[in-house]
């Protein structure tokens, strides 16, 4: 049989993974909004702090946030809890990736949506402004519309670059695509096979995006004159 | 909470000192990732000049088994690549049979090959893309001076798509620096294996990690600023004109 019936187990651990790359992605779009919104705010304190976040963020790599934050944070509220004289939180290690996985992405997200949004003329949103509508109603109704095309093809990136990510995410012991596929490895003797199939399910993973990601961009881009290049 | 003295005490073992030895005496942290950067970056940068000439070439074979390499590479995780390499191999006895074995068993030389295969997939389409926009006026130019098509792809086109690569380039040396973490989970000691075992051995998981997030940061830090000098360098006649 193939795999000797790890097949079922491995595709298990996919869907997993496909639910941890998307609410990652939802975290990250949230605070890269917040942080985009906080890097062009008036206040200096507020640029100064996603400033410090965005920087910070992507200059170190993901697994050692990865060991940062789920063993380094775990052990000081263990600390801080003993101190207290609570019971010892236990982190359930979906919630820590998705936290994790958001708050890393997040960061490269605030980049995205900042330059999009600088990318907007000034005076659509003056005009908005003009016809009496509220800041809320200008977001939505000219700035987002106008700044999906700009945000499109870096956001299309940062997903591609998530998802793979979630292959580390196994280091923390969440049962995804990779740690089943650890114990398909050790049981099966056939260590080239599974890791070959985990390469197939992401490769499909990312074909997919890109697929959906372009039919998208071309959604947002109608009307739109080309340079004829 | 956050133990300093453990951080200082273990600061050595980041730049290749074991307890008690002089500072990099090993090619142990810092050493050990800036060795699989450095090798990897160099081969994958001679794989990826000729691979980028037949992305680009008009024969459709060649630039679709260019095309190929590059999407399956850029498709999947490097670690799953790197356990492919590293484990993945050793199912078949022909493997373990020949006489690649003895590199194939060794994680450093997996690290390289699994690092080498990925940047090269990357650095290919970064260069293949600056090709296909060289200046038209750059390619007149060299046929008027009566250049074969080789000469001219050597003394001309391949220079200049290179210099305008290095934008880009220096986004993928950064993630390329990052990513060798991952050497890490396969046995190797470079700046995260390191802090892992330094967790191994005395349980503080939070100190040792903080010590790896910021040597890695102050890397990115230095590789920014270095290819900042670069461009000044070599894209200054790309710099808007300053009045």
């Amino acid at each position: 049989m193939f795999l000797h019936g790890y097949l079922p187990s491995i595709l298990e651990g996919a869907v997993l993974t496909l639910k941890l790359a998307a609410a990652s992605l939802a975290v990250s779009v949230l605070l890269g909004l917040v942080g985009a919104m906080f890097k062009m705010a008036p206040s200096k304190p507020l640029r100064t702090l996603a400033e410090l976040y965005s920087t910070v963020v992507r200059g170190v790599p993901d697994l050692v946030w990865m060991f940062l934050l789920f063993f380094g944070v775990q052990m000081l509220l263990n600390d801080l809890a003993a101190a207290m004289g609570w019971a010892a939180p236990d982190i359930d290690p979906f919630i820590a990736g998705v936290l994790t996985l958001g708050f890393i992405f997040g960061a490269y997200m605030t980049e995205t949506f900042r330059g999009a949004i600088m990318a907007v003329p000034k005076g659509q949103m003056e005009a908005g402004a003009a016809y009496g509508m509220g800041p809320l109603r200008i977001f939505l109704r000219i700035t987002f519309p106008q700044m999906v095309r700009f945000a499109l093809p870096s956001f299309t990136n940062n997903w591609l670059v998530l998802v793979k990510s979630t292959a580390l995410v196994s280091v923390i012991g969440l049962n995804d695509v990779m740690y089943r596929a650890d114990a398909a490895k050790s049981n099966t003797q056939e260590p080239f096979t599974v890791y070959m199939l985990v390469a197939l399910i992401f490769l499909v993973i990312t074909s997919v995006s890109n697929v959906l990601l372009g039919m998208l961009e071309r959604r947002y881009s109608t009307g739109l004159k080309e340079n004829g290049l | 909470m956050i133990d300093f003295r453990l951080i200082l005490d273990k600061l050595p073992a980041f730049l290749g000192g074991a307890d008690g030895q002089p500072v990099l005496s090993t090619s142990d942290g810092i050493v050990m990732t800036l060795e699989l950067l450095g090798a990897s970056l160099l081969l994958g940068m001679l794989l990826a000049v000729p691979l980028a000439l037949g992305r680009v070439s008009k024969n459709r074979l060649l630039s679709g088994s260019v095309w190929l390499y590059t999407y399956v590479f850029r498709g999947t995780p490097l670690l799953v690549q790197l356990f492919i390499i590293y484990y993945g191999l050793s199912q078949f006895d022909a493997v373990r049979d020949s006489w690649l074995w003895q590199y194939l068993q060794d994680a450093w030389f997996c690290a390289i090959l699994a690092f080498t295969l990925n940047t090269a997939a990357y650095t290919t389409e970064i260069i293949a893309g600056q090709i296909r926009t060289t200046h038209w006026g750059e390619i007149e130019a060299a046929r008027a001076m009566g250049m074969s098509k080789w000469l001219m792809m050597r003394r001309i086109v391949i220079p200049s798509a290179l210099r305008r690569a290095l934008p880009a380039y220096s986004n993928e040396v950064i993630m390329m620096m990052q990513s060798t973490a991952v050497a890490g989970l396969v046995t190797l000691a470079d700046i995260t294996g390191v802090a892992r075992r330094i967790y191994s051995d005395t349980y503080m998981a939070f100190e040792p990690f903080l010590i790896a997030g910021a040597i890695y940061l102050v890397l990115t830090f230095v590789f920014v600023w270095l290819f900042k000098q670069a461009e000044q360098r070599w894209l200054a006649y790309l710099a808007p004109r300053k009045h």
